[in-house]
């Protein structure tokens, strides 16, 4: 059963259409990412499920609610959908007990063993006494999910919360709010333009471009199986080849690679397109006597867990330089190698 | 955007403010044209008219003229040079504006009779205005960043060049604004000129209701005054447009260059001197001294308290029912656009336009004629401060609610609160600070209001300030400096407030 369901939404500011016709089902007890670059309407679409965008056409529904549709606009404090805004933006006349127990009942309020629950659940029991600004922005983010979930919303949505923090705390952040995301059973949003956030916490990932979903499906398919070129660009590097396919090989300056065809299209069986391959299915090898296109090492980006090579085939062409993401030995720049590809590519026909 | 769409719950309350405001105004053009054009033409075309006009321009001309020149040197001495004393100077040019004008007149004519007519109110108004154009020219020096003049300096211009033609610019904004705010000042205040017997357009209304059975002159003189403080607010706000500053990023934490004085160091602090002793220690003296003259003949001690009284019960009535009136039209100004919206924010600032003697006089025409049961009662006297001083109170309502983000306040909602509910449990609770410092600086300013009090007051009540009025009107300046020096008290507070608010405000910003 789809804990939320959104069909056909448009909304627009003034002359400028930002969704354009979305539709996005959500499972129970799921966390969906919604993953796209800055300005694709990811967050005016959590604004409009939460109902602070009156949208300008289509329906979305929660549980067996409708909450919006042409002629229903519920108010959003009967939505019962809570949101984690970017800032955590607590109410900084409360306290954290104050601020969580800020959407019970008034007879819940006070002395109610929800408080205490839910901030046990978020890693912050003992801090109900506590002022927000005496809280790092890790705590308040915290504090902000644990209000959210206390009125057991029907669903919660998280408006990029990691964005705010640093490097080193929004691991540990992502993987407090995914945990009791989990034990509290919640279904809930979260809007990101980090897809590393989204393919890590997500149990679904809905890629977003331009005021619609382009792909909705599990992180590894969003991956490595992506709709069309748009997505596969924005989810992960990409190393584009022009290919020539026949039958299921399709060749390129690499040799022939198997190629996977687009799940959508059926690709006709010679065609001219792009071979999508990601960086890690490139190898490099000793230049003297190894197998693969001669080339050469231009730069060299050390990550420490890996090490991402730009190489230049010695064949000249539009795609000579590529991308090669490594774990062996890693080259020095001006190096001599050879590059050859390991395992199928995805192959996108030229658009007729 | 839902935003857009404002609730009921603050348009209705909104709209009553708004109609409050628009109250005497309105009562004022019905008045009018109850005369017929016939008699309103006569009025207006009397050659007494036309000098009247000419007269109370040349006041409010000469004044802002002065007030601009001596408030922008001292905002440059006391921010960018080294004159002796720097710090001092900083802080005691600003404190005039704690002198009420018509206690400054009581110090200068009770010392010298001689001053008084156009030179008189002249000096009185300028040294109570200056620092309306020091204090926001202070405030613009503090933000002009240095490395601005520092390219005008690289790029080859003399430190006099750069001054004129990159700092000067940046302060007209200032200045500008303070100019208006002391021309309105010059226009509207009843006190000074009253007790210095100069004819200036507040005076002559008053005497004209005070004088002749028919007020129609006074209706029309009033109307005339509110058209001409219009046109120069108006003009002033055409001036201002396409002025706009270019800045990136916020503000700089390097301190400016400072200009040496060299030899004009001692002049330079000798004419600083002057203006301070004029505006502020030659008041204050003149005040003391009566006191001390007035206590060995006895004070009437039981008076100043019911004064003292009754002023308090007045202003503390005054500011809530401002502050309550204010309170939906600043969350409407703060959050939401829309036309009614609009019309309700502009329509309640028609108090700033309004001089207070006009205000007072149309409630007057209103009470007679419709409210008699409220005439020379409370109520309407606190719909007068209510007039008056309701745009203050939405500014401070305005400013406080703009501060606490929208964004907390959705959270609110989606955790199941009406928009009333957020109100009560957010908006309000974080702004409440905001708000009150809003309604504290109402309820100095009702206890310094003359003209609106002096007209409306219940009959037999007495204030501070209708005290010092009345006793000053008798020549018994031992009797009245009480209630100068009690009225110069109450209104030091506020201006304290002021200027730790603007330094607050710099602060905030490098």
């Amino acid at each position: 059963m789809s804990a939320l369901e959104v069909r056909g939404l448009r909304a627009s500011f003034g002359e400028t259409q930002v969704l354009r016709g979305v539709d996005l089902d959500v499972l129970e007890g799921t966390l969906t990412a919604v993953l796209g670059p800055s300005g694709c309407g990811k967050t005016t679409l959590l604004r409009a499920v939460a109902g602070f965008v009156a949208p300008d056409a289509g329906t979305v529904a929660v549980g067996n609610h409708v909450l919006f549709c042409p002629g229903t606009d519920v108010p959003p404090e009967r939505r019962g959908v809570a949101l984690v805004p970017q800032e955590g933006s607590l109410f900084p006349h409360l306290d954290v007990a104050g601020n969580v127990a800020f959407g019970l009942p008034r007879d819940q309020r006070r002395g109610s063993r929800r408080v205490a629950e839910v901030l046990e659940l978020v890693g912050l029991a003992g801090y109900a006494k506590r002022r927000p600004d005496e809280l790092s922005g890790g705590q308040q983010q915290r504090v902000a999910l644990a209000r959210a979930l206390a009125p057991s919303p029907r669903l919660v949505l998280l408006d990029e919360p990691f964005s705010a923090l640093d490097a080193g705390l929004r691991g540990a952040v992502r993987a407090d709010v995914r945990t009791a995301l989990a034990a509290t059973g919640a279904t809930a949003v979260l809007v990101t333009h980090d897809q590393d956030e989204a393919l890590s916490m997500a149990d679904t990932v809905a890629v977003m471009d331009d005021g619609v979903v382009r792909m909705h499906a599990s992180p590894e398919q969003v991956y490595t199986g992506p709709v069309d070129l748009g997505v596969a660009r924005f989810v992960g590097q990409l190393v584009e080849l022009r290919a020539q396919l026949e039958g299921t090989r399709a060749h390129t300056v690499l040799g022939a690679v198997t190629a996977l065809p687009d799940a959508r299209h059926t690709a006709p069986v010679t065609a001219g397109g792009v071979l999508a391959l990601r960086p890690e299915q490139l190898r490099l090898h000793p230049f003297e006597h190894g197998p693969g296109a001669p080339a050469q090492v231009e730069t060299v980006s050390f990550h420490g867990h890996d090490a991402t090579v730009a190489v230049v085939l010695d064949a000249p062409g539009p795609d000579s330089r590529l991308l090669v993401r490594t774990t062996g030995p890693t080259a020095a720049a001006g190096d001599r190698v050879r590059v050859t590809v390991e395992g199928p590519g995805l192959f996108f026909p030229d658009p007729a | 955007m839902r935003s857009s769409r404002a609730p009921w719950i603050l348009l209705g309350p909104g709209l009553v403010t708004a109609l409050v405001a628009l109250l005497p105004i309105g009562y004022l053009l019905v008045r009018t044209a109850e005369a017929g054009l016939e008699r309103v033409a006569d009025i207006i075309l009397r050659e007494r008219t036309l000098a009247l006009v000419l007269r109370s321009l040349a006041l409010a001309g000469t004044v802002t003229l002065l007030s601009l020149v001596i408030g922008v040197t001292l905002a440059i001495l006391a921010t960018r040079t080294n004159i002796p004393g720097r710090r001092l100077l900083a802080v005691t040019a600003a404190l005039p504006l704690a002198i009420p004008s018509y206690v400054a007149a009581f110090a200068w004519i009770s010392a010298f009779p001689a001053v008084s007519g156009f030179g008189g109110t002249v000096l009185v108004l300028t040294s109570c205005c200056y620092p309306y154009v020091y204090l926001p020219v202070v405030a613009a020096m503090r933000r002009i960043d240095p490395a601005v003049e520092e390219v005008a300096r690289s790029l080859g211009r003399s430190p006099w060049n750069t001054f004129w033609s990159v700092t000067a610019r940046q302060l007209r904004p200032a200045a500008a604004s303070g100019a208006l705010l002391v021309a309105l000042y010059a226009l509207s205040d009843f006190g000074a000129p009253s007790l210095l017997r100069f004819d200036t357009f507040t005076r002559v209304i008053y005497a004209s209701y005070r004088s002749s059975f028919d007020r129609t002159a006074a209706a029309v003189l009033s109307l005339l005054l509110v058209v001409i403080t219009v046109a120069i607010t108006v003009a002033e706000a055409r001036t201002r447009r396409g002025s706009e500053r270019a800045r990136v990023g916020g503000g700089v934490a390097r301190r400016p260059h400072t200009v040496r004085l060299g030899a004009l160091r001692w002049p330079a602090a000798a004419a600083a001197a002057v203006v301070v002793g004029v505006a502020l220690v030659f008041p204050i003296a003149s005040l003391l001294y009566w006191f001390a003259t007035g206590l060995s003949a006895g004070v009437d001690l039981p008076h100043l308290a019911t004064s003292a009284a009754s002023t308090f019960w007045f202003s503390v009535l005054g500011a809530v029912v401002c502050t309550a009136l204010a309170i939906p039209v600043g969350v409407l100004a703060a959050r939401y656009r829309g036309r009614l919206t609009s019309f309700i924010e502009h329509a309640s600032f028609a108090g700033h336009a309004l001089p207070g003697i006009v205000v007072a006089l149309a409630l007057v025409f209103f009470g007679v004629r419709v409210a008699q049961p409220i005439y020379q009662r409370t109520p309407l006297l606190v719909i007068a401060y209510a007039v008056l001083f309701i745009p203050a109170a939405i500014g401070a309502v305005r400013a406080a609610v703009a501060m606490s983000p929208v964004r907390t306040e959705e959270a609110a909602r989606s955790l199941g609160s009406t928009p009333w509910q957020v109100l009560r449990r957010v908006t309000l609770p974080l702004a409440a600070p905001g708000i009150g410092a809003g309604a504290a600086l109402v309820l100095l300013t009702c206890m310094k209001e003359l003209p609106a009090t002096l007209l409306l007051r219940p009959t037999g009540t007495d204030t501070l300030a209708t005290s010092l009025w009345t006793e000053t009107g008798v020549a018994a300046y031992g009797a009245a400096a009480p209630y100068g020096l009690a009225l110069v008290v109450l209104a030091v507070l506020p201006t304290l407030a002021l200027m730790r608010s603007q330094r607050a405000g710099e602060a905030g910003l490098s």
